[in-house]
């Protein structure tokens, strides 16, 4: 029988995404299946490109700090973060320590949320779907932090050029009581609530470890997702280097590398805190490693409030830099004198303006290295910004992690990935 | 209980005058009347049940998720699995172009129809069944294999990639979980010599504790513990719930076999799958905790004592989807052909020469 007269016999392609409730968002993954099992996973990108590094060349160099907030919108605070270090490498400022301080800690809260939201739909992918509703349980609590320090939930825009925008509030936001929430819920939920936001973080970061704890009753031990995790989507410490990994992907391949550790920025030199690395380089390390920074995450906010505190004098300070040229001068001051009214009106009119150069500033993000790539020709819009994301890389191994395995372990795979397309796509 | 429901009938229409001439209608067909009225009221509470396992089910898996669950339709949200069905029910069954259609519509009805037979062998009380038959176990593992043929003509018939995902594995899984529950069943047969269930139920009231006023512990669950484990996850996964929900599997293939289904075709497969559920917590009820038996010996046996195991079941049901995360397909493949199946076979053994051993406790 001669070729011609078979039927042609060729693999099941499927389209996983973009509108697929394990996709996480708008990822298209066409999967090519023999059976169940993967032969070529090819992930498509695009679908949420909203151009921030052209827009950037539109913008002042302030006006953009809002649009790094919507690139990873997990981890909103560290992605102005690397943003802010490359201006100010540009400019030359000095950011004071007390606005160090309160950028390193908000960086471990984000650090926090973003694993938590990791951990917990990683596990909804897998099946086990309370994990998510736990895991949101104390995103909210950091939310409100959020909430406290810079006025939104999400889209903080809390780090400026030359510091943050203002001090660590005094007062946490409060529940009110209304249809849904008795009087002694609300009196339940605002008890944490009643001090500053350090005493309010100061409180979490003591109930914390045991939801961590939580977690891992559920998970670690647990039979299924042990099977569901380890072994799947191994990398090796070599690929891993080679792929451009970072952060987790990268330390749970065995890789110790830490920018917060190997190329200190702000104050983590002073931070005592532990890298987790992975043996194996499977789904299940990493899922460890994320579990331990979040512990670790934990001891560097407590101690940052630490140092926080007003009560003890080296503490207090500015919170933005002195340079009226960067930051807007203190509105009494503003209202006093002329020279600072100069300075307010072309802040706001014109915005800052930046010396020509190029910098490079990367931080450690919860996903991986986050960059920011700036050139200034002098003007107050930068030429160029180029971002680089994390999870553009991993996203880019998803065929060598996802071939020979099963559909179900593409789940675990991009959940392992800890994928937002906002920041893949920019 | 005839002679109790002719009684009322002849006193209410009596009070009209209308019972002779009504009587003289129906006599030729009431024995069918009398199934028909039997079915009725297995039918009618079985799917109330149903509608209300969906919404304990939203509620605990929502206490234990630290939600509410659905607290917005009538008082304390009671009325939600109405309000959930009249939506299903006026939803416009879609029909996809390359689907068969005939196929298409058979699906459901093969998914729902034997969902609902098998409970005609199911006794509720002492004589409680709509037919008392002798070969009501055979009866019930023929229904419950019927259920896959829904799923498997479900999927192919909608002629869409996600749902004939759904349903190879249906096709694999269900078949295979077939075994290790017709196993674990056959130690139940053995040593309750019946393939009755009113005299499987009736064989576990007897025996050396029944006798001494612990009943519960003459019931089958303890002398064929390791079946009882093995049959209650293999209904489990036989029903497709979690652990095992790979059929319908959310993040993976995203409902399977029901990806093309809407309105009330969709709302078949959801009935037939609770009813399952239901049918799989009875079933294990009768075959391993002694049906209607009251545990110990001073408090009356009855329907009560039935429905009090059937929702402790149902309850781990519900409690299983909230813990654990799901199997991959091959995982439980491996659970059923190279654990359960083996385990079964082993202890059919073991039972057998306990039997023919002078420690037979099964007389």
């Amino acid at each position: 029988m001669g070729t011609s007269d078979m039927a042609e016999i060729r693999n099941y392609t499927i389209n996983f995404g973009p509108q697929h409730p394990a996709a996480h968002g708008v990822l298209r993954l066409v999967l090519e299946l023999d059976g169940e099992v993967i032969v070529r996973a090819d992930p498509h990108i695009g679908l949420l490109h909203r151009a921030t590094e052209k827009l950037a060349e539109t913008k002042t160099w302030l006006q953009t700090v809002p649009y790094l907030d919507r690139l990873d919108y997990v981890s909103m605070m560290c992605n102005e973060h690397a943003y802010c270090l490359a201006v100010e490498k540009l400019l030359g400022v000095e950011v004071p320590l007390r606005a160090q301080y309160i950028r390193v800690m908000m960086d471990e809260v984000t650090r926090i949320l973003n694993h938590l939201l990791n951990i917990g739909t990683h596990a909804l992918d897998i099946g086990a779907m309370t994990m998510v509703l736990y895991t949101f349980r104390e995103r909210e609590d950091l939310m409100d932090a959020y909430e406290a320090v810079s006025g939104a939930r999400l889209h903080a825009a809390y780090y400026r050029p030359g510091g943050v925008y203002r001090d660590l509030p005094d007062r946490m936001p409060q529940y009110v009581e209304n249809k849904f929430k008795n009087a002694e819920t609300v009196r339940r939920l605002n008890e944490a609530r009643q001090g500053s936001l350090l005493d309010f973080l100061e409180d979490f970061t003591k109930r914390f470890p045991a939801y961590v704890d939580e977690y891992e009753t559920l998970l670690t031990d647990n039979r299924i997702w042990k099977q569901r995790t380890v072994g799947i989507g191994v990398v090796s410490p070599e690929r891993a280097l080679q792929l451009g990994f970072t952060g987790p992907m990268l330390r749970g391949s065995g890789i110790e590398w830490d920018l917060r550790k190997k190329q200190p920025y702000e104050v983590y030199d002073r931070m005592a805190f532990d890298v987790p690395v992975g043996v194996n380089g499977d789904c299940y390390d990493r899922y460890l490693v994320r579990i331990e920074e979040m512990r670790q995450a934990n001891r560097i906010v407590r101690q940052c409030i630490d140092w926080l505190r007003h009560d003890s004098a080296k503490g207090a300070g500015p919170v933005i830099t002195d340079n009226h040229k960067v930051a807007p001068p203190p509105r009494e001051k503003m209202k006093a004198s002329m020279e600072e009214l100069i300075h307010h009106f072309k802040l706001f009119t014109e915005g800052m303006h930046v010396p020509p150069g190029e910098a490079y500033a990367a931080i450690e993000h919860p996903k991986g290295e986050f960059g920011v790539y700036a050139i200034s020709d002098g003007g107050n819009k930068p030429y160029r910004i180029k971002l680089r994301s994390p999870g553009f890389p991993h996203l880019a191994a998803t065929d060598e992690m996802a071939k020979g395995h099963m559909i179900a372990d593409a789940t675990a795979i991009i959940g392992t990935i800890d994928l937002v397309l906002g920041d893949t796509d920019r | 209980m005839e002679q109790a429901v002719l009684g009322i009938f002849q006193w209410f229409w009596g009070l009209f005058g209308l019972w002779n001439p009504l009587w003289a209608l129906i006599q030729p067909v009431w024995p069918l009347v009398w199934v028909l009225m039997k079915i009725v009221a297995i039918i009618l509470p079985l799917m109330l049940c149903v509608a209300y396992l969906t919404f304990w089910e939203r509620k605990i898996i929502g206490w234990m998720q630290v939600r509410i669950g659905p607290n917005r339709v009538g008082p304390w949200g009671l009325l939600q699995p109405i309000a959930d069905g009249m939506k299903l029910f006026f939803k416009e069954v879609l029909v996809p172009t390359g689907a068969n259609r005939a196929l298409f519509f058979v699906g459901p009805v093969m998914a729902i129809a034997p969902a609902l037979a098998a409970w005609a062998v199911v006794p509720f009380f002492e004589g409680g069944a709509l037919a008392d038959i002798d070969a009501g176990l055979f009866y019930v593992l023929a229904m419950t294999s019927m259920g896959i043929y829904g799923v498997i003509i479900a999927g192919w018939a909608s002629n869409s990639k996600y749902p004939f995902l759904g349903a190879m594995r249906a096709s694999a899984q269900m078949v295979s979980y077939e075994i290790a529950m017709g196993l674990a069943l056959v130690t139940v047969l053995m040593i309750s010599n019946s393939l009755n269930f009113s005299d499987i139920v009736r064989a576990q009231g007897r025996g050396w504790f029944a006798d001494h006023g612990a009943g519960f512990l003459s019931w089958n669950w303890l002398p064929l513990l390791p079946m009882f484990v093995v049959y209650f996850i293999s209904g489990v996964a036989e029903t497709n719930r979690a652990p095992f929900d790979v059929v319908e599997g959310e993040s993976e293939i995203v409902a399977g076999h029901m990806v093309e289904f809407s309105g009330m075709a969709f709302a078949m497969f959801f009935l037939a799958e609770y009813a399952n559920m239901i049918l799989v917590a009875t079933l294990t009820s009768i075959l391993f905790l002694g049906g209607w038996l009251s545990p110990v010996d001073f408090l009356p046996d009855g329907f009560h004592w039935l429905a009090a195991k059937i929702s402790f079941f149902l309850f781990l049901f519900l409690w299983f989807r909230a813990t654990f995360p799901r199997y991959r397909y091959d995982q439980i493949m491996r659970l059923g052909w190279k654990v359960f199946v083996p385990l079964t076979l082993v202890w059919i053994a073991v039972v057998g020469t306990w039997m023919v051993s002078p420690f037979n406790i099964f007389k």
